[in-house]
């Protein structure tokens, strides 16, 4: 083989690498997602997070509008702090609330945001005021168990 | 064989000094070559042609593989997953494990069996036939003009043959789940998206393979041109850059994990 046989077989598989990597990137990965884009962040503080993992997903509507950035415990309030980047294409106003969600039954958990009423928007470093914790299955089951045994055979009708 | 204290003290000690002296002249080995990998630059053709027969060559068995991994990956993932009714999560689990481990860590060890045995083989017949000595007569480096392009054809070739066998292994989990077994081409591709992250899990992917890269690359010539100069010299060092490589490959995958992924969630 002569140098410019072996330079268009190279050529081939250097091109061919790339598109392999290009695909991984667009396809599998998404990289025109808004990660690269202007995000701001704003934070919201639940009594209990529940599941939530730093990159869960922030959605609005069920569409995917951030990524939770970090999550910390506040010392004096002990609530958990999740800050969220949001990204600059949508605007949310200041009366939204936050409330962690599953997907499905034994899906993944997220935070569902619900915009209000209210003409101002969050911006950067802004705080959700309205949260609504995660659902606690243990908690749920005995306040379940309590009610039941209050119900007394007498007084159902 | 007198089995006194003393005696089987000294082959304690030779056993350690000597791989100790083999890691020391691998090391200044490693050192020289990054010496001369610049002047390398200045002659591209011979890293093209090296590139040709490690790169272009391991091609097919890469793609064949990947492809089949995939395969495999999705009929065992979508067993387990029909059990907790989730097997739209096919997707992520068959692309999360293929760009984070599978694709760098099998691409490696087939470049190790199918490419590095053959370099080290090349270079070790060198060494046998007395070229490498001729070359040093000439006034020409060995390590500039032999080495080095092997060793930088590694480092370029790896990544590209790691991001080949993913996609390669993502098409073929896609054809076995989407078009054989019936999932939601939608779901199968949008959940992927969503779980992986292309800084997080494809650039560290792609970084895995880079120091693979080095690794199999710096193992392959350095067997080859401190290979005993018989026939017999030569097949060892083969035999021992594919098992080097492949554990090198292994343990340093289990470093780079544990630095890249620990503590992510």
């Amino acid at each position: 083989m002569n140098r410019s046989q072996f330079d268009l077989a190279v050529g081939a598989f250097v091109a061919l690498g790339i598109l392999a990597l290009l695909f991984l990137a667009l396809k599998v990965g998404n990289l025109a997602g808004f990660d690269t884009g202007t995000a701001y962040v704003i934070e919201a503080r639940f009594d209990n997070i529940g599941g939530i993992k730093v990159r869960a997903p922030v959605k609005s509507a069920g569409v995917v509008v951030g990524r939770v950035e970090s999550i910390s415990l506040d010392g004096e309030t002990y609530e958990a702090v999740a800050r969220l980047r949001i990204s600059s294409a949508f605007r949310f106003s200041k009366d939204t609330i936050a409330t962690i969600l599953t997907s499905g039954l034994l899906g993944e958990q997220y935070i569902g945001l619900e915009s209000g009423g209210v003409p101002e928007y969050l911006a950067q470093g802004d705080r959700v005021m309205k949260t609504q914790s995660a659902m606690v299955l243990e908690k749920l089951i005995s306040q379940f168990l309590f009610n039941k045994a209050a119900e007394t055979p007498g007084q159902t009708k | 064989m007198k089995a006194d204290p003393i005696s089987l003290l000294t082959s304690l000690g030779h056993a350690v000094t000597s791989r100790l002296d083999r890691l020391g002249l691998a090391a200044r080995f490693a050192f020289a070559v990054f010496r001369v990998l610049g002047v390398v630059f200045l002659r591209f053709g011979l890293i093209i042609r090296e590139l040709y027969f490690s790169g272009v060559r391991s091609l097919s068995i890469v793609i064949v593989s990947g492809l089949f991994v995939g395969m495999v990956l999705a009929v065992q993932g979508y067993e387990v997953l029909q059990r907790y009714g989730s097997t739209e999560a096919l997707g992520v689990i068959v692309a999360l494990s293929l760009v984070r481990e599978l694709g760098p860590v099998v691409s490696a060890l087939l470049f190790a069996g199918r490419a590095s045995s053959a370099v080290t083989a090349e270079i070790g017949l060198m060494r046998a036939t007395d070229q490498l000595a001729a070359m040093d007569m000439m006034a020409v480096d060995p390590l500039a003009r032999v080495i080095a392009p092997r060793f930088l054809a590694a480092i370029f070739s790896l990544p590209l043959l790691a991001a080949l066998f993913s996609a390669a292994g993502v098409c073929g989990a896609w054809i076995i789940g989407v078009k054989l077994i019936g999932i939601d081409d939608g779901a199968f591709w949008s959940q992927m998206q969503a779980s992986v992250d292309v800084r997080i899990d494809i650039v560290n992917g792609v970084l895995k393979s880079i120091v693979f890269g080095v690794a199999v690359g710096l193992i392959s010539v350095f067997e080859g041109f401190f290979a005993v100069p018989t026939a017999e010299g030569v097949s060892t060092a083969t035999t021992r850059t594919v098992v080097t490589s492949s554990l090198a490959v292994l343990l340093l995958d289990l470093v780079l994990t544990v630095m890249m992924f620990r503590g992510l969630n």
